[in-house]
């Protein structure tokens, strides 16, 4: 036995190293997550690589910057009279969209819908990819010294891009959309079907689960549907560029709004508030509508116990007031002051009318702001 | 950081000083990561197997040519999400290959060097895939246009970096 270990010395060593491979990698398939040997590796190779990293990718930033900014300015006129023409259109544009955004608001605050808002990011710049066909993702110069946690959105201006997957002290990997083992809820803007989008071996997004008999269009717009709790509601992901019947399922190709292959800067969202809507935001036009639903007639207010009597001098109040007037000041956010100033001066309403103002009270109540902050990942 | 104080017939065995045998893996695993961020299409090429080859087939020991290819190959995977081990055994296994293939042919022709790199490509992306899908579980395929390609591709850069290579080493 000896003697064959000795005579295929080298074939044994082979051996003994591939096996201690498959062994350990046997380990962290089962483990699912990284720990111990494996993680100190991780950590001693990203340390090693990414400061080089970082200050390669400084020094082409400055040469880049210094070629673009001061001397290749080559075009810069007219390209500041287009964008001059297109801000002047996305004005007029902003001005339609302000007003449709002060509808929804008012609507989702009637229905208590809660929203997540982008409370925090921090921007950080892309100093290298995984360097693999099979793993796409990459590496961010901020890490958990910078507050940076696994599970937080990356976004740029254009769309969504990934989520952080891992984090080391400086750095952190960023698992890009496209990665055949990620995937996000989305929605379809128009259609409204909501499905998962997940990546491709080739670095294709496509969404998955939307029956062959739905319809869709190539060029429709793709959001977030804030449905995996990861990425807030409303992000863009993409548009659809085409669309192919298998099976049971339509396949559903994704051109992702980010250019996920040239990332220089990206935006990591590190706190998400979740909020419900005000419905008396004075950002939005008032309109007609609006000062007739403040004009409905309150719901009278439940009357006080009965331990605390009035005294039988008081004066009778009109349907509509508090008889406490310390219950009204308790609770301020649950009535808006408007309503709640007309209210103390209306009569008692006819039934009909009580029955509509019980549910416009209800519906004040449900848009009641409250405000939750909640760190990603949730 | 040497490797075979022998020569063998009339194959050649070739020695490197520290500072090349450390920084050019190191170079290749940087430029490997730092180049598809500016021109994405350069995400073809694998550098790291390239110098895992040359370095292989230049010292003509096998398990030089192994651990040299196990340890780029776990630097690679640490730099990843995926588990580590998938490019470590490949390249264990291409590094093996390489050396033992430099042991018995003389592989400093450009045509011959040209075919071996082909060849031993397809090799690391056939055992890559098979453990990815055997042990990992990754839904991977294997496209053989794709895959011939880039294994031209990379042939043909591996000439043109075999030749500045060969200036870094030293005749034993």
């Amino acid at each position: 036995m000896e003697n064959i270990i000795n005579r295929h010395r080298n074939l044994t060593i082979l051996a003994a190293v591939l096996f201690a491979q498959i062994l350990g990698l046997a380990v962290q398939v089962k483990r699912g997550t990284d720990q111990g040997t494996s993680r100190l590796i991780r950590i001693w190779a990203v340390s090693a690589i990414t400061p080089i990293e970082k200050g390669v990718g400084h020094t082409s930033r400055w040469f880049a910057d210094t070629w673009h900014n001061y001397l290749y300015l080559r075009g810069v006129r007219s390209q500041n009279r287009e964008l001059r023409g297109e801000i002047e259109h996305m004005r007029l544009e902003q001005v339609r969209m302000s007003e449709d955004a002060g509808q929804a608001r008012r609507l989702q605050s009637l229905l208590g819908f809660r929203e997540e808002f982008i409370s925090q990011t921090m921007p950080a710049q892309v100093i290298s990819t995984t360097g693999s066909e099979f793993s796409r993702g990459v590496f961010i110069d901020k890490g958990s010294r910078d507050g940076i946690k696994a599970d937080m959105p990356v976004i740029t201006p254009d769309g969504i891009v990934g989520k952080v997957f891992r984090v080391y002290p400086t750095s952190s990997l960023v698992l890009e959309i496209n990665d055949s083992s990620s995937g996000a809820g989305v929605i379809l803007e128009k259609s409204r079907l909501q499905g998962i989008l997940k990546g491709s071996p080739t670095g294709q997004t496509f969404v998955a689960n939307i029956m062959a008999d739905e319809k869709i269009e190539p060029g429709e717009r793709i959001l977030t549907s804030g449905g995996d709790r990861v990425y807030p509601k409303g992000m863009a992901v993409g548009t659809v560029s085409r669309v192919n019947p298998a099976g049971t399922f339509l396949n559903v190709e994704v051109k992702p709004s980010a250019q996920l292959n040239r990332l220089e800067e990206v935006l990591v969202i590190t706190k998400i508030v979740e909020k419900a809507p005000e419905a008396n935001d004075q950002s939005a036009p008032v309109r007609a509508i609006d000062i007739l639903a403040q004009r409905l007639p309150s719901v009278p207010p439940p009357k006080p116990a009965p331990q605390n009597k009035a005294p039988a001098t008081a004066q009778p109040k009109p349907a509509g007031t508090t008889a406490n007037p310390n219950a009204e000041a308790a609770s301020p956010a649950a009535v808006p002051p408007e309503t709640a100033g007309q209210a103390s001066t209306k009569t008692k309403p006819a039934p009909s009318a009580e029955k509509n103002a019980a549910s416009a009270k209800a519906a004040v109540e449900a848009a009641k702001p409250e405000t939750t902050v909640k760190d990603t990942p949730r | 950081m040497r490797a075979q104080s022998a020569s063998r017939g009339q194959i050649e065995v070739y020695r490197f000083p520290v500072a090349a045998a450390v920084g050019v893996p190191l170079a290749a695993l940087l430029l490997q990561r730092f180049l598809p961020l500016h021109f994405p299409t350069t995400a073809i090429f694998d550098l790291p197997l390239l110098v895992t080859i040359y370095f292989g087939i230049a010292r003509r020991n096998q398990i030089s040519g192994l651990l040299t290819g196990g340890v780029i190959g776990l630097v690679q995977d640490s730099l990843t999400h995926q588990p580590l081990g998938l490019y470590g055994i490949a390249k264990t296994v291409v590094g093996y290959a390489a050396s033992s293939l430099g042991v018995k042919l003389d592989v400093d022709n450009p045509g011959s060097r040209l075919l071996m790199l082909f060849a031993f490509y397809l090799l690391h992306q056939v055992i890559y895939l098979a453990v990815a899908r055997g042990l990992a579980g990754e839904m991977l395929s294997w496209r053989w246009g794709h895959e011939a390609i880039a294994a031209l591709a990379n042939a043909l850069l591996g000439l043109v970096l075999y030749t500045a290579l060969d200036r870094l080493r030293h005749r034993t």
